[in-house]
């Protein structure tokens, strides 16, 4: 204290003048005025742009005037520290302009179709001028895929987990860790033309006289394949949170390890592992390549996964969009809005059942 | 259920494998040493470790499961290889350095080159418009913005990384490639001097247009994990330097960066194998052409994986063996890519588990 109370003769401290000197939030604006009116001035008096240039070099105008000033007024550190915050800040609304674009076009050409016709029936016998014609088939093949993609991946999902946090332990388990990440790297297309050799020209025409035949269960094949490594990683993390005195509890009282993963651990992880599931089937209901390559696509009503081609909703968007009859681009914004609404219902609903888990970090 | 009576029928009732370490560690702390009686039951009483019960059943069930993934990843290689031999040796042309793409011919000739070039250019432009922008956000969300609004914006970069690629290739077409054009066209009259905006047109179409929808799509993931290594920097680092007089951009630069940049470089290199793999989105925007050419804004482009998309259907078997090929391909790469991430990830985990 000694040093701050010894005044320095002929400076007065006050609370004023000890302070640093902020820039003052009116030259702020003035500067962004300023800015934007020498940006419109010099695009709109030389006509070498539209708006969007005018914002462009307003931005960058008001960003170096931004610096000048304050370096005048602050110093230099505090000008550089204003000119990164208000960078950031303009990345951040960068970013979201394309997100309020894609929601408020889904919204906007999606209801277009959102009738009852587009959801009670196929494009079987519909034609390039036919307005009307549906994704009934298409949301029956996303369901049925779906779902026997999850009925494969859970259980051997699950149970890889496990074996990663209860058993594993030395090098093999590491590399299966670790692969299981790289997994999750894998291009959908490369597990669709996997499943395509695999169970389409390999295993099914064993069934089909020898012919090779696309169906909704090699493209549930393939999606189970892109659904496992992630299963794997949010039921491991969700089973590592249970404590280890609830097995050690479980030991004490004689129960096998076994009987102990499935009657202790499971249960206490299960919220966890159901939002990680439903996340990884959210994942799964919007690929397009792997149902592209393994169920081919048809535009009648399929019940039968395991015989004859089946579309889904993603698929019957692609197929939609590259349709060129007039009415197919409204189709397919209504099964695209479709088809957001229900990963993200599943999404959201996902989050929501975490957040409510007791085990959460 | 911890008195005397119902530990002696336990203590028969299992076949807790005293051998296994989990077994012994959760015994030790329980030991009935402070209960001044004699042990109850004994070695003998315990029934014998079987060769075939229910546990070793389990073990090697959730073992089996753990193998699977191996057992998929050397399956998709095999499998790929296997479907693409016939039609590499039926290729005439050279299948690394050839630009065509003809392996439906009577004298199938195809190449690689230009799909590869196409698909690790627009992988390109896609993270050097989505990192930086990534970045900020990741710092916005840690570190500028206050608690109310970084919890629901990050809850919507999550639904972002939900958003089905074929809504952004749909979006991408539809929507985004007018503005685009508009900015090819600014370009060309204003830059066309470089030869990266060059060109006649038609604009539009162009790898420009699929490299910005890539960019929206690898943003999330950027992002997120970015933002989990920002967030992770040592609170007393972030202090100590704003106590030595640093302002929150130099606390950022001096004490937050150099702790994420191994994870940050992952969080890029993930982003780019999601990038090189994406399929329908760039399917949809690019128009096809089989030539290496760096106009960026010229209607053109292709990629590996859009290029199996488009082509699977007319294909003929020759046909389908090439792309099966030029996905093997794809494998590769995308493995390696996701291979190195993972390997700077982990590294840097054992460190921070050693260090703290």
């Amino acid at each position: 204290m000694s040093v701050l109370e010894k005044q320095v003769p002929g400076v007065v401290m006050t609370p004023d003048n000890i302070r640093s000197r902020k820039l003052p939030v009116v030259t702020n604006v003035v500067i962004a005025v300023a800015a934007f009116a020498i940006a419109a001035a010099i695009v709109l008096g030389l006509d070498i742009g539209n708006w969007v240039l005018v914002a462009v070099f307003g931005a960058a105008f008001y960003l170096i005037g931004l610096s000048v000033v304050a370096g005048r007024i602050e110093g230099k550190r505090a000008a550089r520290n204003r000119t990164m915050k208000a960078l950031i800040y303009t990345a951040c609304v960068l970013a979201v302009l394309p997100l309020i674009s894609v929601i408020w076009t889904l919204v906007t050409k999606g209801l277009a179709r959102f009738d009852a016709d587009f959801f009670g029936s196929s494009m079987n016998n519909i034609g390039a001028r036919d307005a009307n014609g549906g994704a009934y088939h298409a949301i029956i093949g996303t369901l049925e895929q779906v779902g026997l993609a999850t009925l494969m991946a859970v259980p051997v999902g699950v149970l890889g987990a496990i074996y990663l946090v209860e058993y594993g332990r030395g090098k093999f388990a590491g590399t299966v860790r670790f692969f299981v990440d790289v997994m999750t790297g894998v291009p959908s297309i490369v597990a669709g033309l996997f499943v395509y050799t695999f169970w389409v020209l390999g295993v099914s025409p064993i069934f089909n006289d020898g012919r090779p035949q696309a169906s909704g269960f090699a493209a549930a094949m393939a999606l189970a394949v892109l659904m496992l490594p992630t299963v794997v990683r949010s039921t491991e993390e969700m089973l590592r949170l249970v404590p280890g005195p609830l097995r050690e509890g479980s030991y004490a009282l004689g129960v096998p390890q076994w009987k102990t993963i499935l009657r202790v651990v499971l249960p206490t992880a299960l919220p966890g592992i159901v939002t990680g599931i439903m996340l990884a089937v959210a994942r799964a209901a919007g690929e397009t390549a792997p149902v592209l390559l393994a169920a081919g696509g048809l535009a009648a009503i399929n019940f039968n996964p395991f015989e004859g081609g089946q579309s889904s909703l993603a698929l019957f968007v692609y197929q939609q969009a590259g349709d060129g009859s007039k009415f197919a681009p409204d189709r397919a914004w209504t099964a695209a809005l479709t088809l957001v609404a229900l990963v993200l219902i599943l999404t959201v609903a996902a989050k929501l059942l975490a957040r409510r888990n007791k085990l959460s970090r | 259920m911890g008195d005397y009576p119902s530990r002696s029928v336990n203590a028969t009732a299992g076949d807790l494998a005293a051998t296994s370490s989990r077994g012994q560690g959760a015994g030790y702390g329980a030991s009935p040493s402070n209960h001044n009686e004699p042990p109850l039951g004994g070695g003998g009483a315990l029934p014998k470790k079987s060769r075939f019960s229910i546990e070793t059943g389990f073990r090697a069930l959730s073992t089996a499961s753990g193998a699977m993934v191996l057992v998929i990843i050397v399956a998709i290689a095999v499998f790929l290889i296997y479907k693409a031999l016939p039609a590499l040796q039926a290729n005439t042309g050279h299948f690394l350095t050839q630009f065509e793409w003809n392996p439906n011919d009577a004298t199938p000739s195809f190449g690689i080159a230009a799909i590869a070039f196409g698909t690790v250019l627009s992988s390109i432009i896609a993270l050097l418009v989505a990192v930086p922008v990534a970045l900020s956000i990741a710092l916005f969300l840690s570190h500028y913005a206050p608690k109310r609004l970084a919890t629901p914006l990050g809850f919507v970069i999550d639904l972002l990384a939900a958003v089905p690629s074929v809504v952004f290739g749909l979006w991408g077409r539809d929507v985004l490639q007018s503005p685009v054009r508009d900015f090819s066209l600014w370009l060309n009259e204003y830059f066309g001097w470089i030869p990266l905006f060059g060109g006649n047109g038609p604009f539009g179409q162009s790898i420009l247009l699929g490299g910005l929808v890539l960019a929206i799509m690898v943003l999330p993931i950027i992002t997120s994990l970015s933002r989990e290594v920002f967030q992770q920097t040592p609170g007393m680092n972030e202090e100590a330097a704003l106590a030595l007089g640093a302002t929150r951009w130099e606390m950022i630069r001096t004490a937050v960066l150099p702790y994420g940049k191994p994870g940050v470089i992952a969080a890029v290199m993930l982003g780019l194998g999601r990038a090189l793999g994406e399929t329908i989105a760039l399917a949809m925007t690019l128009s096809i052409k089989f030539d290496i050419s760096f106009n960026l804004i010229e209607n053109g482009g292709n990629s590996v994986a859009a290029n199996i998309a488009n082509a699977f259907g007319e294909a003929n078997e020759t046909g389908r063996g090439a792309l099966i090929a030029s996905g093997l391909v794809l494998f590769t790469i995308t493995l390696v890519v996701n291979m190195t991430a993972r390997a700077i990830i982990y590294r840097r985990r054992e460190f921070r588990d050693n260090a703290a």
